[in-house]
């Protein structure tokens, strides 16, 4: 039987089906109108125009985050491939499966300057898991299979495939992805047993546990967090998260400590700072969360699992490292914890809560209640209880409207929680949201936005209103990029350079203006409404400017360099002696 | 503290793919790590694989984490640190050109057959000796040349090798 010959378009789009990619997001351009002209001919694959190259990217990653499944992304040569770096770098940080399709001019043209030429995969090899360039579309089969392989295994990244246009019009044979291996690539899932008991053995003579989990658990799946759960359940230990890690352990348990870190809760670090036994699963150390180094956790053992091998012992020198997949791992101790009848040390545990529960009652997301103006806590307290019990999914955008949306919304459950943490993209929020809603139709997807960072993708919306995406932007208008002008009052004596957020537009107008619903909440009285108002909208999107107290701070916060047992309050914890020297220099 | 800063040959097999050493040469500077010397050359021609001997230095930490870097660059079969795994053999090839005439030109001529350099060039007035040996010996030959009218040096970099039967 003669092979079948494709064109490299007609290959791209059978490989994307085979791999079961139902959307994938993109942008037009010369380099990719043969795969355009594919897409056109078939129905299997839904193709979503968004308006900026950068917001497909975000929008595959909340699509890919909210499901678990790898997120897609079409862009064409040269600036199209380059507005997509910021997307491709926040995927790799934040450790999200993608992969990304970019045009390249012809071959023969490569090096030459040609039009909208650009050295893509010398561009985004530093911001991507890794990247292809195809030049004979024999092999472009086989590297699109591998592609999907590399984003989703180990641990997760973004994949980019270069396809210069000529390869995209030739013949070739394809090839299924059954019949293609990665010749190097094969990530370590299950752990080395012995490493596994010897974690169980500490952990079952802790005196002052703490679980410290992470995005890995998320990246594992929802097994690993039920895994998660059902552990720390039968320890009886306190768990604290990082802010990729929200939503693997439900934060309705009173074993909960909330989120660790600089804008964690008082409970969550000071048990991290006075623990015995440290148990990380799937979190790398980040220096949001470890605040000084030589002073982080000192008295304790560290156990870390990761399924990175070079995520241990990059910042922290632990005492147990186990190399695996979360889920693997967790399935291997609680079958050994349950053979070798452990139980935990029920006195020193009970001292531990006891300690543990002082530290709570301190009630440190507390703030100043107050009717005159609308705090941003409150706003998202009142968006808490209108959530409570529906299917939700939220994003956010990056400053300190994220943060407050981490302290103050709680998830029982992973991949309802997208925000951009290793890089901090300002304008992931609503892009990530769109790609969340369609995958999830019938939900409800809230992005909690900041009014500067909404700006950065605001084009977006017109995405939204094609796809009758009802996408909700919460907006807390604080008239400052709140975050900068924060770190400005503690760092920088209260001189707010170029952060007032000048020439806003009217938000209402702007929703009115593509046809979506536009509301505004000034007094604390209109909150509940705005936000019963919003939910009832279906059909299109719907921005919701709340005008919040535009002087207030995220508190606790440890400011850069500090440690974990020097936390700030409030506005009358003296920000000018708050900072050391060399604190100064971080970010 | 001040740790102590260690120095590593590492051998690193690879596929011979575009790109590749643009990825290893790329981690380095991008995580801020040492290269003392670097050298690829294809080792094998029917898998097309390549063979990178990479000579670096670091605290005990850094260098852990380079070889995890390196080994979690897709197109990376194996790493190898000859420093930690045992006895290794490294080598290095020189070009050294020096020019002179009379008893800088002779004792130029007989340093070079202490070293066992190699003539490969010879003009009325110069010389291109090509010598093989550990870099401390390269570095002494072209030291004592520097005083004896050296024009230039090429240098290829450390290639290593575990000894004994086993290989990679
Ligand atoms: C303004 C701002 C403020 C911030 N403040 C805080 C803060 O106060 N607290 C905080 O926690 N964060 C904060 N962050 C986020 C912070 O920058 C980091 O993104 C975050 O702490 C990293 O989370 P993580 O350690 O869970 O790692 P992730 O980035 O989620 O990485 C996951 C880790 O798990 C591993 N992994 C992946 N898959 C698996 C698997 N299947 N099995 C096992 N391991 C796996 C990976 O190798 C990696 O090491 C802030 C961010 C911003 C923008
Ligand atoms: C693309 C990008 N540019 C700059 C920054 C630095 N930055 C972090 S938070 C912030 C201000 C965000 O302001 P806003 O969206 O209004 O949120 P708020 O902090 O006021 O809640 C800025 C500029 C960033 N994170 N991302
Ligand atoms: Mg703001």
């Amino acid at each position: 039987m003669p092979e079948q010959k494709l064109t490299g378009a007609q290959i791209v789009i059978k490989a994307l089906k085979d791999q079961g990619v139902d959307i994938i997001f993109g942008y037009p351009g010369g380099a990719v109108l043969p795969i355009y002209d594919a897409i056109f001919q078939q129905n299997d694959i839904k193709h979503i125009l968004v308006r900026h190259e950068q917001a497909a990217v975000h929008a595959a990653e909340g699509y890919a985050r909210s499901t678990g499944k790898v997120g897609c992304v079409l862009v064409t040569s040269g600036p199209g491939a380059t507005n997509a770096v910021t997307g491709l770098l926040d995927a790799l940080c934040d450790s999200i499966p993608l992969v990304c399709l970019s045009g390249q001019v012809p071959t023969h043209l490569i090096g030459n300057d040609a039009f909208q030429e650009a050295d893509t995969t010398g561009i985004t090899r530093p911001c991507t898991k890794h990247n292809y360039l195809v030049k004979d579309v024999n092999q472009l089969a086989r590297t699109m299979h591998e592609a999907f392989y590399v984003a989703r295994s180990g641990r997760p990244g973004p994949v980019l495939v270069d396809i210069p246009k000529d390869v995209q019009f030739a013949d070739g044979t394809y090839i299924p992805p059954t019949e293609v291996k990665h010749k190097t690539y094969r990530p370590q899932v299950k752990p080395e047993i012995a490493r596994v008991e010897e974690a169980i053995e500490l952990i079952a003579n802790a005196k002052r546990p703490i679980f410290y989990t992470g995005g890995g658990v998320v990246n594992a799946g929802p097994i690993a967090a039920k895994l998660l759960t059902q552990f720390v359940k039968m320890t009886g230990f306190p768990i604290t998260s990082t802010l990729m890690g929200l939503g693997a352990f439900p934060a309705s348990d009173p074993q909960w400590l909330g989120m660790l870190g600089m804008h964690g809760t008082y409970e969550a670090n000071l048990a991290m700072y006075n623990c015995d036994v440290m148990i990380n699963i799937g979190a790398r150390f980040d220096d949001r969360v470890t605040g000084k180094l030589s002073e982080f956790a000192p008295g304790s053992k560290k156990i870390h699992v990761d399924i990175d091998p070079s995520s241990i012992n990059k910042n922290v020198a632990v005492d147990i490292p186990i190399v695996g997949d979360a889920g693997a791992v967790l399935e291997d101790m609680i079958r050994i914890w349950k053979a070798r009848q452990k139980r935990a040390d029920q006195t020193a545990l009970k001292e531990w809560w006891g300690q543990v529960e002082g530290w709570r009652a301190r009630n440190c997301l507390n703030y100043n209640r107050t009717e005159a103006v609308i705090k941003p806590q409150y706003a998202l307290e009142r968006l808490r209880e209108a959530l409570r019990g529906k299917n939700h999914y939220v994003t956010t955008e990056v400053g300190q409207h994220q943060m407050w949306a981490a302290q103050f919304l709680p998830f029982d459950e992973p991949n309802r929680w997208m925000t951009s943490g290793g890089l901090g993209t300002m304008g992931y929020g609503l892009p990530a949201a769109i790609g969340a809603q369609l995958a999830h139709p019938d939900a409800i997807v809230v992005d909690v936005s900041g009014e500067a960072s909404f700006l950065m993708n605001m084009q977006e919306i017109g995405t939204a209103v094609q796809y009758r995406a009802p996408v909700k932007i919460f907006i807390l208008n604080n008239k400052y990029m709140g975050m900068v002008r924060q770190w400005q009052e503690l760092l920088h004596g209260s001189r707010y350079s170029n952060s007032y957020s000048e020439a806003l537009p009217d938000f209402v107008k702007l929703a009115e203006s593509w046809g979506c619903v536009g509301l505004r909440a000034t007094t604390v009285a209109e909150v509940d409404e705005v936000i019963e108002k919003m939910l009832a909208v279906t059909d299109r999107p719907c921005i919701i400017d709340i005008a919040v107290d535009p002087k207030e701070n995220c508190f606790p916060m440890i400011p850069g360099g500090k440690a974990h047992n020097e936390i700030l309050f409030g506005p009358e914890d003296s920000p000018s002696d708050a900072t050391p020297e060399d604190g100064m220099v971080l970010v | 503290m001040e740790e102590k800063i260690e120095k590593h040959t590492i051998a690193v097999l690879v596929d011979n793919e575009p790109g590749v050493l643009a990825r290893v040469i790329g981690l380095f500077s991008g995580r801020g790590y040492n290269i003392e010397s670097l050298t690829v050359a294809e080792v094998n021609n029917a898998d097309h694989l390549s063979r990178i001997t990479l000579v670096t230095s670091g605290t005990r930490m850094v260098v852990e984490q380079i070889k995890a870097q390196l080994d979690r660059l897709v197109p990376v079969h194996k790493v190898h640190d000859l420093t930690d795994e045992g006895p290794s053999v490294e080598r290095e090839l020189a070009l050294v050109k020096v020019a002179g005439t009379g008893d800088r030109r002779i004792e130029a001529l007989r340093l070079a057959d202490i070293f066992k350099a190699k003539v490969v060039d010879a003009t009325l007035t110069s010389f291109v000796f090509e010598l093989t040996g550990t870099t401390a010996e390269v570095d002494d030959f072209v030291g004592l040349m520097a005083q004896l009218g050296l024009v230039e040096a090429s240098r290829t970099g450390v290639v290593a090798m575990s000894k004994g039967a086993t290989g990679f």
